[in-house]
């Protein structure tokens, strides 16, 4: 009787969840399904889409790379370090997931226009903001670093603490421990927050089209394509755009999945 | 030597007060005190990972209470492993060479040197994760000791182990003890502080409440802490020998010129035997029984306890049994009587030292 219930049970869980995937599958199959090869062969060889892509590409990795450099260091203080506001700081971190995308790039586009202190800086060194490939970083970080902050933190936090403790009376400075001990160890976590930032940076397209619809990332062409000519013209930039970040994302969960040393003990 | 001078921390739910002990060079100092009352606070006090609100350490007669982790000298080996997973064997062990900036042949020869020490060679490439209980601990140990810290501080270091790899890692402490390393240790298992101790040190509510040797603190406990561990009156410092013939399963515990017969597998030597008051009997005459172990002595102390009265006797050592009030009435027990003691071959526990 029991079996039975239990069985039932199971079979509305596998339903409901089954309706979930269905979601998330039916309209990227429809998708592929709908694009004729010859429609995706001649978009593969479009120019505009082509260099389209490229720049959505290499500005996400480029903005994942840098903005890591200060996300990683904010991830260990928080992981690591108790002060007061922590869990202001902490919320403040989460805010870029929680406000519209169009907002936060009217948020961003008023530290960046002209005469501002950043914008000033920038044209010293000789690059701008808007319309310019540093103008969509900003951007795809603004909305995107939050989940690699977010990965990096959970990963320090779960580094013993008490080998950091050991391997400061082994000799270790505090710059050692961290990348001896505290950044390897973290790693795995860390490289899953990389992939999520640089993935979700790469789809952005509210923040980005705010501050730079031209050049554009692909999330913008195919919003113009589809606006401009309709969906014939938009779906095989998006079924190839789906395609070529999957390769990648596949790829980078792979290479992410290297063996977490302090879960496997 | 080590001094601590009124070391005093709160930290959460604890709270050290005033904390002051000495420990001299190459002594084997175990802290003993019940779980979670802070041992491990005034360990990494000592390293320096925690700093104290008050009192001062000293090394050497320097005040080091404010000298930077890494400059102390102090190593410290934890009890759950504490060696870096995502290193090998070999790579944790020269961390700390690695870490000073020894060059490639210092290293070399103080890593075959430890190896050969610990008799770990065949697990220098192993992973962390395919190590046993025994052999993190001789490899955290191994890589401790290759900085040649001036004291060895020790965090519970045999209780995650099982009995044959405790036994097996008491006997490499005694031998770095023997070369002339200083340890503090602690533990909250009398048994391994009587086997390993020169000194110990009880600590109870946050406070050092005695120290002494083995001998004094078990024989004269100062508090109630002490006193519950099991046949404290009974604690006798001799030497275990074997005999040899295949058909007998007693040893002789030697005493001076007094000899216990025990149950017993250890192998000869020298360390405490235990008798709990409990288990002695006494009888106004000689008696047959399974008792091995008979002795004629005379009463020289009669004190009521909490339950029943407790008659110490002197037999060449003094011996305390625990019996009832009808017992002592029964028996017309009064100072200065002769009676016999006796007590089997398996109520004594051998504990090597």
């Amino acid at each position: 009787m029991q079996k039975n219930k239990i069985d039932i049970f199971q079979l509305i869980l596998i339903f409901l969840g089954g309706i979930v995937l269905l979601f998330i599958l039916a309209p990227l199959v429809g998708l592929f399904v709908n694009t004729e090869p010859s429609q995706f062969a001649e978009t593969a060889q479009d120019s505009e889409v082509c260099s389209s892509i490229w720049l959505t590409i290499w500005t996400s990795i480029a903005m994942t790379l840098i903005f890591s450099i200060f996300a990683i260091p904010l991830s260990y203080i928080l992981a690591r370090k108790s002060f007061p506001l922590k869990g202001l700081v902490n919320g403040l971190i989460d805010l870029p997931i929680v406000i519209p995308h169009s907002a936060a790039g009217i948020a961003i586009l008023g530290i960046v226009v002209k005469g501002t202190i950043l914008s000033n800086l920038a044209k010293k060194i000789g690059f701008g903001f808007i319309s310019a490939p540093a103008g969509i970083m900003l951007a795809m970080a603004f909305v995107s670093i939050p989940f690699l902050i977010n990965s990096a933190r959970d990963a320090f936090g779960g580094v013993p603490e008490r080998l950091e403790k050991v391997a400061m009376t082994l000799g270790a400075s505090p710059v050692r421990v961290f990348f001896t001990i505290s950044l390897p160890l973290a790693w795995r976590g860390i490289l899953s927050g990389l992939v999520m930032m640089w993935a979700r940076g790469m789809s952005e397209f509210g923040a980005v089209v705010i501050i730079a619809y031209h050049p554009m990332i692909t999330p913008v062409l195919i919003w113009e394509r589809f606006t401009s000519y309709g969906l014939k013209y938009a779906r095989p930039v998006a079924v190839l755009f789906i395609t070529i970040c999957l390769i990648l994302f596949v790829i980078l969960r792979i290479l992410a999945k290297k063996k977490n040393y302090v879960e496997t003990r | 030597m080590l001094k601590l001078d009124k070391i005093s921390v709160k930290l959460g739910d604890f709270e050290l007060q005033k904390i002051s002990f000495d420990v001299e060079d190459g002594e084997y100092f175990v802290l003993l005190g019940e779980s979670g009352i802070g041992k491990t606070v005034l360990l990494e006090s000592i390293a320096g990972l925690i700093e104290p609100d008050e009192g001062k350490i000293f090394l050497d007669s320097e005040n080091i209470s404010n000298k930077k982790i890494q400059k102390r000298n102090i190593g410290i080996v934890y009890q759950d492993d504490s060696l870096f997973p995502h290193m090998n064997v070999r790579e944790n062990i020269i961390y700390p060479l690695k870490c000073n900036h020894n060059s490639k042949k210092e290293i070399r020869d103080k890593l075959n040197k430890i190896v050969d020490k610990f008799n770990i060679n065949s697990l220098l490439y192993r992973k962390i994760n395919t190590l046993s209980g025994g052999e993190l601990q001789k490899v955290a140990l191994a890589r401790t000791l290759i900085t040649n810290p001036k004291i060895l501080l020790l965090d519970e270091p045999l209780s995650s182990l099982d009995v044959n790899f405790r036994e097996k890692i008491k006997s490499i402490l005694r031998k770095i003890n023997r070369d002339g390393q200083t340890i503090v240790h602690i533990t909250h298992d009398y048994q391994e502080a009587i086997s390993l101790a020169d000194r110990i040190g009880i600590m109870e509510n946050g406070k050092i409440s005695q120290i002494g040797t083995p001998d004094e603190i078990f024989r004269h406990p100062k508090s109630q802490f002490v006193a519950n561990f099991i046949g404290i009156k009974n604690f006798y410092r001799g030497k275990i020998v074997i005999k040899n013939k295949s058909n007998e399963d007693i040893s002789d515990f030697n005493i001076e010129d007094l000899t216990f017969h025990i149950l017993s597998d250890a192998k000869s030597g020298v360390g405490f035997l235990i008798l709990r008051s409990e288990d002695i009997i006494i009888s106004n005459n000689p008696t047959k029984s399974s008792a091995r172990n008979n002795f004629r002595g005379k009463v020289i102390d009669i004190a009521h306890a909490k339950l029943g009265v407790e008659i110490t006797v002197d037999i060449g050592v003094e011996i305390s049994a625990l019996i009832t009030k009808e017992s002592l009435k029964l028996l017309d027990i009064d100072y200065g009587k002769d009676i016999w003691v006796s007590f089997k071959a398996s109520a004594a526990k051998f504990i090597g030292g």
